[in-house]
């Protein structure tokens, strides 16, 4: 278990893909640098997309966790 | 006692659920047993899908107009008017106009989408679009004036109005400037937030290499941070700028306020059941169209099946039994890929999408829709 303390959580749970990139953009979008947000996904193409964007536009993806039913994505804007 | 039925939003989806409700509800309608309202802010139904024709000169705004009062069948009761509040406890709206609070027994919400481009700074500046009315008529004086440069169509948000739309400005920008013996001096550029071109993995595979064969640069991961009118610019969140010489957007979508206001979710989008269309935070509410976030595209199609589904399970809950239509995601989307062919997709919660290869006739299908769409809002289709 990550003890990290996310900014912002977002719940894409449910949501057929590219929904919850889309969420995690979105809310990295209003977030502030440094802060960390937590992603909430139950679809597997997140396990994918997330990393790549993340690389993408130099935001680090500093945690997955996997739990029963989903994973969640910790990402701190640079 | 009466039970009053109101429906908020007069687009797509609130008129042909009002016409679907007064012909399935003919003898309660008769016998004074159910009531029907429609509450639309304009007097006017409006039919989106012209907007894409109307840059290159093939449509006028008004193509897409019709008073309400010709379309909706008259045993419902239109009000022009806009709803400011919802209060889903005790039941009941209130407007703008007139000082009545409005009771309902049953609401629809089919409030649609609305255009959010002040979330991008400098986006409004200078940006054009065609998903609004005015946009779609700057958009064609800009568009008749550029004989040379780069043309950049960028997807700003998702979810945002027809999915294909994006691939279709670009398809049939392309088209007519190289009938204009003009492409060779046009470069296009399409922008896309996420790896692909589109949201959907099938139709992103199926369109890809259209655009390698037209020459249309494509960039990915592209999610915009700002535009700079003066120089000319949009740069991405990633870190990508590019120049433009006329910029076409599609502006960042939201819901009406009012949602978010009354509980009933995020964004202006209703959470509901995405079976029975039924919103999750309260009782007696549906909503369909662009605001249900069923995660299937906002388009009229989808909006016109979810209209079917809401009217059979509100006839059935009028009738005192178990309700039981659902929405299985079905929607259905012509493609346009040049100024005379036109793709076709199909698909549902299970079934992928496999677009048809493109044809003329599919192309005339698609026109021919958009005129028989007067049928379909009126019920008849
Ligand atoms: C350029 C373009 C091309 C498109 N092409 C296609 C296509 O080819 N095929 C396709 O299937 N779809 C297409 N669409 C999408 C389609 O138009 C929409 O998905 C569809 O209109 C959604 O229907 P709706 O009933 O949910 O909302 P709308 O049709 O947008 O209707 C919502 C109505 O609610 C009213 N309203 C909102 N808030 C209030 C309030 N508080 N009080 C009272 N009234 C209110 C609005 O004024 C509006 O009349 C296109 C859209 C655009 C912009």
């Amino acid at each position: 278990m990550t003890d990290m303390e996310p900014d912002e959580t977002v719940d894409a749970r449910g949501a057929a893909c590219p929904g919850p990139l889309m969420d995690l953009i979105g809310a990295i979008r209003s977030a502030d640098s440094g802060e960390v947000v937590r992603l909430l996904s139950d679809n597997e193409q997140s396990l994918s997309d997330v990393p790549e964007w993340a690389e993408e536009a130099g935001n680090e993806l500093r945690a997955v966790e996997e739990l029963d039913d989903h994973h969640e994505f910790y990402v701190e804007k640079a | 006692m009466t039970e009053h039925v109101v429906i908020v939003g007069g687009g797509t989806g609130g008129s042909v659920l009002a016409n679907d409700l007064a012909d399935r509800l003919e003898p309660e309608l008769d016998a004074g047993d159910v009531r029907i309202t429609l509450i639309n802010d304009d007097a006017d139904h409006v039919y989106k899908p012209v907007w894409l024709y109307v840059p290159f000169g093939q449509r006028e705004p008004d193509d897409g107009r019709r008073p309400l009062e010709d379309l909706v069948d008259d045993r419902v009761d239109i009000r022009i008017d806009r709803v400011t509040e919802i209060d889903t406890d005790a039941e009941r709206l209130e407007s703008m106009e007139g000082d009545d609070t409005i009771e309902y027994d049953h609401l629809v919400l089919a409030t649609g989408s609305t255009l959010v481009p002040e979330e991008i700074p400098g986006l409004a500046d200078g940006g054009h679009d065609y998903y609004s009315e005015s946009g779609a008529v700057d958009l064609r004086d800009e568009l008749l004036s550029l004989t040379e440069g780069r043309l950049v169509l960028s997807v700003v948000g998702t979810p945002h109005m027809c999915p294909a739309a994006p691939l279709e400005f670009v398809f049939m920008a392309d088209d007519w400037l190289r009938e204009r013996g003009l492409r060779e001096d046009v470069e296009i550029t399409y922008t896309y937030p996420i790896q692909r071109v589109h949201g959907n993995p099938h139709i992103a595979e199926w369109a890809r290499p259209i655009m390698e064969e037209r020459d249309i640069d494509v960039e990915t991961f592209f999610n915009a941070e700002s535009v700079d009118p003066e120089a000319e610019t949009i740069t991405s969140m990633e870190g990508t700028e590019l120049d433009y010489d006329l910029l076409v957007t599609i502006p960042p979508h939201a819901g009406v306020d009012l949602i978010e206001e009354a509980g009933l979710g995020d964004d202006g989008w209703v959470d509901v059941d995405k079976h029975t269309l039924e919103a999750e935070a309260a009782e007696n509410v549906y909503a369909l169209g662009d605001t249900a976030d069923t995660g299937v595209p906002n388009a009229g199609s989808v909006a016109h099946y979810q209209a079917g589904v809401v009217g059979q399970r509100l006839a059935s809950e009028i009738r005192g039994r178990p309700a039981t239509a659902t929405y299985d995601g079905k929607t259905l989307c012509f493609i346009e890929t040049g100024m005379d062919a036109a793709s076709f997709v199909e698909f549902d919660y299970e079934t992928p999408p496999a677009p048809a290869p493109p044809s003329e006739k599919l192309h005339w299908s698609k026109l021919a829709y958009n005129e028989a769409y007067w049928l379909t809002a009126r019920g008849l289709l």
